[in-house]
């Protein structure tokens, strides 16, 4: 294809995702390279309906001046990314300096916020990822074996988790999970144990939260694979069948490799979209057991009142960095596919 | 005697009807996921009959299934109140056209540009085609919620801020990516000599895909747009941010069912809301089961 | 009692001016054509003075726009940036109000207030460094319910008025066999958490800064006897306090499985309403003010308000036009036809029983939820580091170290620390 003809076919696409992503990608980053200017404080008054206190305020008069002779801030490098917020360089020296074993040294390194998510995020991308790629394939293997009538209806109940606002669908299970819910009851009854509480133990609240990670992705792997499946050429499955290869067989040498593209490009969206896990951890109040790097910049941006975008710009700048080496082996492979074809 | 009269055909027969352990285990696998995913919503579909002390009991979970103070507060074991809250006295009815709109035309934009952008992409076979690709993959990195955090400033010094069309190009924006690179796939999976041949017949390259591509592009775009629908509609990082209370959509709006820390919110209305949110999806799934498999087929799978 | 007396006084005001002004005149809903657009949260009593404003003065008015949305307070910033501003008004509340002052983004209401204030009480002005910047309509806290007829059945006297009696309540009720986890508090890792400690530690006596600056001084002797008190309560409270907040708290007072809880005021009436709950566990329920350290001390418990302000980019008509229209709305008969709705800090309002928690915990002088600059993040870095103090991993020290040390980090980046 031309240059020019390129161009002209990729133009809509390419301006939307740089004006609202590239963009904003870049000035976040320069962002996370800056702090607030100082704010001038001064002591005054503050009287309401509950009487009057000392308090402070901010002299907006002086920190205006400051805003304006530097209207980004203060620049900082990359101190912000180093801070006991993020990477917490100088904490995890002062760590290995003053702990006598490695046991006490890890405990103080995973209580920093930062590692305490990383080590979240990872354990959740590692386990949720390859279940829903096998769960995925193995229901929508079985569901191409159902007859004909069967496969609208239970394609729609399949994609069910993934049609219900998880801002709703996890209010519900999140009663369900409850020592007074359905499901946790169940469990109490199931365990011999009445004070079992999925909420209050942080094994079960992360065994809790990666279910609910694969039960509400599983959907989309599903589906995918479904549809791949449709296409596995019928004359090689019937010649693997007359060559006497069991189901089994078939399936592991003719349909699997079939398949692989299709692994390659859900292993790469579940990938990604797993590193970025936050909506269970918010919907299952699990943040006293479970954080991720999504929740931190949530909590930056959110909870603070005024937003810390320098903290959030960083996390999510290293968010940027962790997907893409997470998904460096996929994208090779991608550029070799990409060499073959092209020419 | 029955035994001896059964020929070496008539028990491969019966062979290939007696189902092998593995079908058996893929069935019952099935049929477990079935459970797991439905129950739910089963689940939730029956008490969105009930009240909130029922539904949501911490007395004792069978309430919901009796509905012990739906019979005390309302005289009946089942209530319309959640339905008759939500599209009644919040006019729900309203954030579902809003709704719509905007999942309309975020669908029928996103696939018109990612048509048009992963064509070019499929076809073009230069460096900077696979370079494009992995910076939308990066760009798909970045949280949602610091983009949306960013867009706030400048969306309300340009005056563009609370109205559907903003948040209609954002929600395309952000999922270009995905989208681009399904249809990308998909492309590439269309014979290269199709669009090719038109053009050694003097067609443009325009010409060639709106003659020779578009007509067999169906099955792949109808598969993405499902996936740009579901985005869309499921969206509430976006909407609820960029949207004033008069062009909420659903999502937000059942978000506004919910409460706050301080206030008691409808949870009900909330819950029938997503209740009856899901019956249109049903009549869309059925519709386009078929293409969905048709589509993904012809698509991704030499992706 | 406290709100019967400024209801009083503002009754008393309003007889000898503005009544009769406003019985003769309608509502003075300040310039003509002009723009009036509000940013709210959703909930009712909000919608009933916003509603109340529109019904008075939008006919005068050439636009009358309305926001009520559960983001309120992560747009407003950005909304009222611009010159003009998206919103002419948005109702705040304490916390809301700061992080709008921050960035400059509100205006002083005196003038305003001397020309269309008659009718507002003086004490309803939020007044800092001199200027007003709010004005408060209603009022809510943290404060004690309480079961009686649990403990008359364990054998407790009266009402706990300490943190001491609380425990030592608590453990009547759990020895008696009548429940393991008899309390209730919004434990909640995040805001909620951090909030419950801010109960404790003003009880304490506790300053979250050195005067004047920015400095924290949560690490300290009050700091860690307020951990200390949390920790002998949460004792009793339900195995998954971390996960608990309004809505979890009040679904186990309302199915009758706690006896004693620390909550929202502004959750009595739904309480105490006939709905979700049974007439043996609204019949009993007592709301009482927040228990103290020592008797009569500081209620343990932070008072916020919600008011109105006005937007610093808007032109000064509209500014006056929109005050007006929301003063006008802040009326008895507003407040008489949405009584229960709130604890109202208005003429005409008649507390219930659902008002008595809040107006008893304001009257034993709780402190109101400071208003500082850098609280919000010094809010945050509790909500999230006093987590390993409350699961036992850490001691009380080192939970408020961690607290301290990512406050610093943040507030440097704020710019408050340097």
């Amino acid at each position: 294809m031309k240059n020019r003809t390129f161009f002209w076919f990729i133009l809509p696409t390419l301006s939307a995702m740089v004006l609202f992503i590239a963009l904003p990608i870049v000035s976040v980053f320069i962002q996370s390279l800056h702090i607030e200017h100082e704010q001038v404080l001064v002591v005054s008054e503050s009287c309401g309906p509950f009487g009057c206190e000392q308090t402070t305020e901010v002299d907006l008069e002086a920190s205006a001046a400051l805003r304006e002779a530097q209207p980004l801030g203060r620049f900082n490098g990359f101190a912000t990314y180093t801070n006991r917020a993020h990477l917490a360089f100088d904490e995890i020296a002062e760590a290995w300096r003053t702990t006598e074993d490695t046991g006490a040294f890890l405990r103080r390194v995973f209580d920093l916020p930062f590692y305490k998510a990383l080590t979240f995020t990872l354990t959740y991308t590692a386990v949720v990822t390859p279940l829903v790629l096998v769960l995925g394939l193995a229901v929508a293997v079985g569901v191409n074996n159902l007859p004909k009538l069967l496969k609208g209806p239970t394609i729609f109940v399949s994609l069910l988790p993934f049609l219900v606002t998880p801002l709703v669908g996890s209010l519900i299970l999140f009663w369900m999970v409850d020592g007074d819910g359905i499901i946790g009851a169940t469990l109490q009854r199931l365990t011999g144990d009445p004070s079992l509480s999925l909420k209050a133990s942080p094994t079960l609240t992360w065994i809790m939260l990666m279910t609910y990670g694969v039960w509400h992705t599983l959907p989309f792997s599903f589906i995918v694979f479904y549809a791949g499946l449709q296409t596995v050429p019928r004359d090689t499955l019937e010649a693997a069948k007359i060559d006497g290869a069991s189901k089994w067989q078939s399936m592991r040498y003719v349909t699997v490799p079939h398949l692989v593209p299709l692994l390659t490009f859900v292993s790469l969206m579940l990938l990604m979209d797993n590193f970025r896990v936050f909506e269970p951890i918010v919907s299952f109040q699990s943040q006293a057991h479970a954080t991720s790097l999504s929740w931190i910049i949530f909590n930056d941006l959110r909870e603070s009142g005024n937003p810390l975008y320098g903290s959030a710009g960083a996390t999510s700048m290293m968010t940027i960095l962790g997907v893409v080496i997470l998904l460096t082996p996929v994208l090779i492979r991608t550029w070799r596919d990409f060499n073959r074809k092209a020419h | 005697m029955t035994i001896t009269t059964l020929d070496p055909s008539s028990s491969s027969a019966a062979a290939r009807q007696m189902p092998s352990a593995l079908t058996v285990i893929s069935f019952l696998l099935v049929g477990l996921w079935l459970v797991i995913a439905a129950f739910p919503f089963l689940w939730t579909v029956w008490g969105s009959f009930k009240v909130q002390a029922d539904f949501f009991s911490k007395a004792d979970w069978t309430n919901a299934l009796r509905g012990t103070n739906t019979i005390a507060e309302t005289g009946s074991a089942f209530t319309l109140r959640g339905y008759e809250g939500a599209w009644v006295q919040e006019e729900f009815w309203r954030a579902a056209l809003n709704s719509c709109i905007v999942v309309f035309f975020t669908v029928v934009i996103s696939l018109t540009f990612g048509t048009l952008g992963g064509y070019a992409l499929a076809r073009s076979g230069k460096q900077y085609a696979f370079w494009l690709l992995m910076a939308a993959l990066v760009f798909r990195a970045m949280p949602h919620i610091t983009l949306v955090s960013g867009y706030l400033l400048p969306f309300f010094e340009w005056n563009v801020w609370g109205i559907l069309p903003t948040t209609i190009i954002v929600l395309v924006a952000i999922n270009q990516p995905f989208t681009l690179w399904m249809l990308h796939s998909f492309f590439l999976n269309i014979p290269k000599d199709m669009d090719e041949s038109a053009m050694v017949d003097g067609c443009t390259r325009f010409q060639a895909f709106r003659h020779v591509i578009i007509p067999v592009m169906w099955p792949g775009v109808i598969t993405t747009g499902l996936f740009s629908f579901l985005l869309a509609y499921n969206d509430f990082a976006v909407t609820s941010m960029l949207l004033s209370e008069k062009n909420e959509t659903m999502i937000p709006a059942i978000a506004s069912f919910l409460g706050t820390t301080q206030v008691e919110g409808n949870v009900m209305f909330a819950v029938a809301a997503v209740v009856s949110a899901t019956a249109p999806l049903f009549v869309l799934i059925m519709f386009f089961q078929r293409q969905i498999v048709s589509g993904l087929t012809a698509g991704a799978v030499k992706g | 009692m406290f709100l019967r007396t400024t209801a009083a006084a503002g009754l008393m005001a309003g007889l000898m001016s503005t009544a009769a002004f406003a019985e003769a005149h309608g509502p003075d809903c300040g310039p003509e054509g002009q723009s009036i657009r509000i940013l709210a949260s959703d909930f009712p009593a909000i919608h009933a003075v916003v509603d109340a404003a529109e019904e008075n003065c939008a006919g005068q008015a050439a636009e009358f726009t309305r926001n009520h949305t559960t983001e309120a307070r992560q747009i407003m910033n950005a909304a009222l940036t611009p010159d003009p501003a998206e919103y002419t008004s948005v109702i705040v509340a304490n916390a809301t109000l700061t992080q709008l002052m921050n960035d400059g983004l509100v205006r002083p209401l005196d003038d305003l207030v001397e020309k269309y204030g008659d009718n507002i009480q003086p004490n309803l002005l939020i007044k800092i460094g001199g200027n007003t910047m709010a004005v408060a309509f209603m009022a809510n806290s943290q404060h004690l319910f309480v079961r009686e007829d649990i403990l008359e059945e364990a054998g407790v006297e009266g009402i706990p008025a300490t943190f001491d009696e609380l425990v030592d309540a608590a453990e009547k009720i759990r020895a008696a066999g009548i429940m393991e986890h008899p309390l209730v508090m919004n434990m909640q890792t995040g805001w909620n958490v951090g909030e419950t400690f801010n109960l404790f530690f003003l009880a304490h006596g506790g300053e979250f800064f050195e005067p004047g600056t920015a400095e924290p001084t949560v690490n300290s002797e009050a700091g860690i006897a307020a951990l200390e008190t949390m920790a002998r309560l949460v004792e009793y409270a339900h195995p998954d306090h971390l996960t608990q907040a309004s809505n979890e708290t009040q679904a186990l007072w309302e199915a009758g499985q706690a006896a004693l809880g620390i909550m929202w005021g502004s959750r009595g009436s739904a309480i105490l309403d006939d709905e979700g709950s049974t007439s043996e566990v609204t019949e009993n329920t007592v709301l009482a003010a927040a228990p103290s350290v020592e008797p009569g001390g500081v209620p343990g418990a932070t008072l916020w308000w919600d008011g109105i302000t006005i937007a610093k980019n808007v032109s000064d008509e509209e500014a006056e036009a929109t005050f007006a229209a929301l003063v006008s709305g802040l009326t008895s008969e507003m407040v008489q036809a949405n009584n229960d709705d709130a604890v109202w800090l208005l003429d005409g309002f008649e507390p219930g029983p659902a008002a008595a928690g809040v107006s008893a915990t304001a009257q034993g002088g709780a402190k109101p939820y400071p208003m500082i600059p850098q609280i919000g993040i010094m809010h945050t870095a509790l909500g999230n580091e006093l987590v390993g103090f409350l699961k036992g991993e850490e001691s009380a020290e080192q939970a408020l170290a961690d607290v301290e040390a990512a406050y610093r980090d943040a507030a440097k980046e704020a710019g408050f620390l340097q």
